[in-house]
């Protein structure tokens, strides 16, 4: 077997006395769509912001390609490539698609000033291959709908060539046509090698779109399995039950 | 009704918001200038105007990014006093002693070290509110009472005068550059102007943007170009009183040839104001630390989630405002020719004020620096105008309150028209 494109071992975390992540290990190959299930508060998002380095772990490593690698910060996940679309739609509403797209990262001209030009030139080359009805390049993101912002947001990762995605929740706030908009792209995504978590609570679309899902309950793995050997009942029963109906039997 | 303008201020790209504050002044001036029987809009009382609001809008530039990062400081009156209080103590008892009264060098280190002294203080009040997660209402109203007191302290009451003659004139009252100076400055600034506009229109072209009719261009370029002559005719139609003239010519020996006449041109201090308005305009809008301080304000966990150090920046922020506060003290205690211990005494409330006129919210995020140079031009009008009618200085103060909250109450209900939050 390859080595995975990234792999998470033995992650801990805790806040106060609460483990709110404990002892878990989950991967990821090229080309490979992972979804996270379970409650609220079993951990999932906390263990996601541990590889996009908005919190640190307290124990565990990080592997990219096999090589151990430190994330201490938001900056460390991007020099790994590793990008963040956030279920809260972590755009700052106030400005416009460009420079949401490009915030942290701003094309400069020769005099070290932010070239708001050359990013919006940039951004309509983009938003034309993921989302080409987009045209309110001027506007501040706030007056975009949902599914506009989340293409700001996926554009995002995709123009800084993202080779492992994070996607928490990208369609929950999203109506039918914009979630199926989003799907089409998670699926373009990973035809083109990326590997990528979903974490999702609906799990019909999870084994639609997942190859394989890792179940979590108060902060433990569960288990991991590949869509095709499970049912959605099974699936639900290790989110409910906190077990693994196939170990069980 | 409003279809035909309303088109014409969409083509031309004019900010509705400014054309609002323009108008307000206007009706201002123009009411007050009825009341006092025709002295309002006077070359020299504009003048003197623009003296008076220079030190407050050089702060509401800086209150501008604090506001923005959801901050607030409620220190720079206080700063404004202690850091004046300072300057003149270097100014008056230290440095003559050690490079000679009236030495050049004297104003230049004077400021250096007040500049200086501004931003670490406002550093250090940054920190305590970035870094140890203390609320910005309170460091800086602690910081207000700290560096009020302070300035008592160093001064023990007393008023450190006169200042250095080469630091008064930064003041503006008796530093002026005189009318050829100023007609070069009003056509240099023509010429950039107008750089300006093509460089943009050119830029966009070359990305296939879609751009304003050209006709819109020329008209946009017209109305800023007449207005920067404009303003520099009427400050150089106030003609210095053919008196003091006399005197200095007599103080040379000279007679003063018959109809002998000299205008004063652009203060200094404006000159600060002008230099201070363009250099923080070009910090918002076109270097990352002002997009930080935008995206900070917009949404605070978007902005670290793409790996910008807030806290760092909240330090730089309140920095940015020290020194300008510092400058404003430069402009303020030159202007009177004295350090006084009062020197900006709730400068912070007309500060604030001036940038929530000028539209900036303080739930975060919006706001821009040309409207806080209206928005402290407005306040300073409504000020002066009630003083020269005669309205009592209790009487000025409530209805300086009621403006600040019948403004807010008309942005709000702007905001949501326009859907701009």
């Amino acid at each position: 077997m390859s080595t995975p494109l990234l792999e998470m071992r033995n992650i801990s975390i805790h806040f106060g006395g609460i483990k709110a992540v404990d002892d878990v290990s989950i991967d990821v190959m090229p080309g490979e769509v992972v979804g996270l299930l379970g409650h609220n508060g079993a951990g999932k998002s906390t263990l996601i912001k541990i590889l996009s380095g908005a919190y640190k772990k307290d124990a565990g490593e990080i592997y990219v390609d096999g090589k151990k690698v430190e994330i201490n910060s938001p900056i460390d996940a991007r020099q790994h490539n590793i990008e963040t679309i956030y279920q809260t739609l972590a755009l700052s509403d106030n400005l416009d698609a460009a420079s949401n797209l490009f915030l942290g990262r701003e094309i400069t001209t020769k005099f070290g000033l932010v070239d708001d030009t050359a990013m919006e030139a940039e951004s309509r080359k983009i938003m034309a291959r993921l989302n080409p009805n987009f045209q309110r390049f001027s506007e501040p993101v706030r007056s975009l709908s949902g599914g506009q912002r989340q293409s700001v947001a996926i554009a995002r990762a995709v123009y800084f060539n993202a080779r492992i995605l994070i996607m928490d929740e990208p369609t929950a706030a999203l109506g039918v046509h914009e979630t199926a908009m989003v799907a089409d792209l998670i699926k373009e995504l990973k035809a083109q090698g990326l590997g990528i978590f979903l974490i999702s609570h609906d799990t019909r679309e999870m084994m639609d779109l997942c190859d394989r899902v890792s179940v979590m309950k108060n902060g433990q793995l569960i288990g991991t399995e590949k869509v095709e050997d499970v049912t959605e009942d099974d699936i639900l029963s290790m989110i409910i039950m906190g077990k693994n109906p196939k170990k069980a039997a | 009704m409003s279809g035909g303008l309303g088109n014409l201020i969409k083509t031309l790209q004019i900010d509705t918001r400014l054309l609002g504050m323009i108008g307000a002044f206007i009706v201002i001036s123009l009411v007050f200038h009825v009341a006092t029987g025709g002295t309002f809009l006077t070359p020299r009382n504009l003048f003197t105007l623009t003296l008076q609001t220079a030190s407050v809008a050089v702060m509401a530039t800086g209150m501008v990014f604090v506001i923005v990062t959801r901050n607030i400081d409620l220190s720079i009156g206080s700063l404004l006093g202690i850091v004046g209080m300072l300057m003149g103590v270097i100014q008056v008892q230290i440095l003559p002693d050690i490079v000679g009264f009236g030495s050049p060098s004297i104003w230049i280190i004077t400021v250096t070290v007040g500049i200086l002294l501004g931003a670490a203080i406002g550093a250090f009040q940054g920190w305590l509110i970035g870094y140890l997660v203390i609320p910005s209402f309170i460091v800086t109203l602690g910081g207000l009472l700290i560096w009020r007191g302070g300035a008592w302290w160093v001064s023990k009451g007393t008023t450190i005068s006169p200042l250095d003659p080469n630091f008064v004139m930064l003041g503006g009252a008796s530093g002026t550059i005189g009318v050829t100076a100023s007609w070069g400055l009003a056509i240099v600034g023509s010429i950039l102007t107008v750089v300006f506009l093509m460089n943009t229109r050119r830029k966009h072209i070359s990305h296939n943007f879609a751009v304003k009719p050209l006709w819109a261009e020329y008209a946009l370029g017209a109305i800023l170009v007449s207005a920067i002559c404009g303003i520099t005719a009427v400050l150089n139609a106030y003609l210095v009183p053919t008196r003091i003239l006399e005197r200095r010519f007599a103080a040379e020996g000279l007679e003063m040839p018959e109809g002998y006449t000299e205008a004063y041109g652009f203060p200094i201090s404006v000159l600060i104001v002008l230099f201070v308005t363009i250099a923080m305009t070009i910090v918002a809008k076109k270097t990352r630390f002002g997009r930080y301080i935008f995206a900070m304000g917009g949404n605070p966990d978007a902005a670290e989630l793409s790996g910008i150090n807030t806290r760092m920046l909240t330090v730089k922020v309140f920095a940015l405002m020290g020194a300008l506060t510092a400058i404003a003290a430069v402009i303020a205690s030159a202007r009177l020719g004295s350090a006084g211990s009062s020197l900006g005494e709730l400068d912070e409330l007309r500060v604030i004020a001036a940038a929530v006129i000028g539209g900036t919210a303080l739930a975060g995020g919006v706001g821009t620096i040309y409207g806080a140079i209206l928005g402290a031009l407005i306040m300073q009008a409504l000020v002066s105008g009630m003083g020269m009618v005669g309205v009592d200085s209790p009487l000025q103060n409530m209805i300086v309150g009621g403006v600040l909250i019948i403004a807010v109450w008309i942005d709000i209900i702007y905001r949501r028209k326009t859907g701009d939050a």
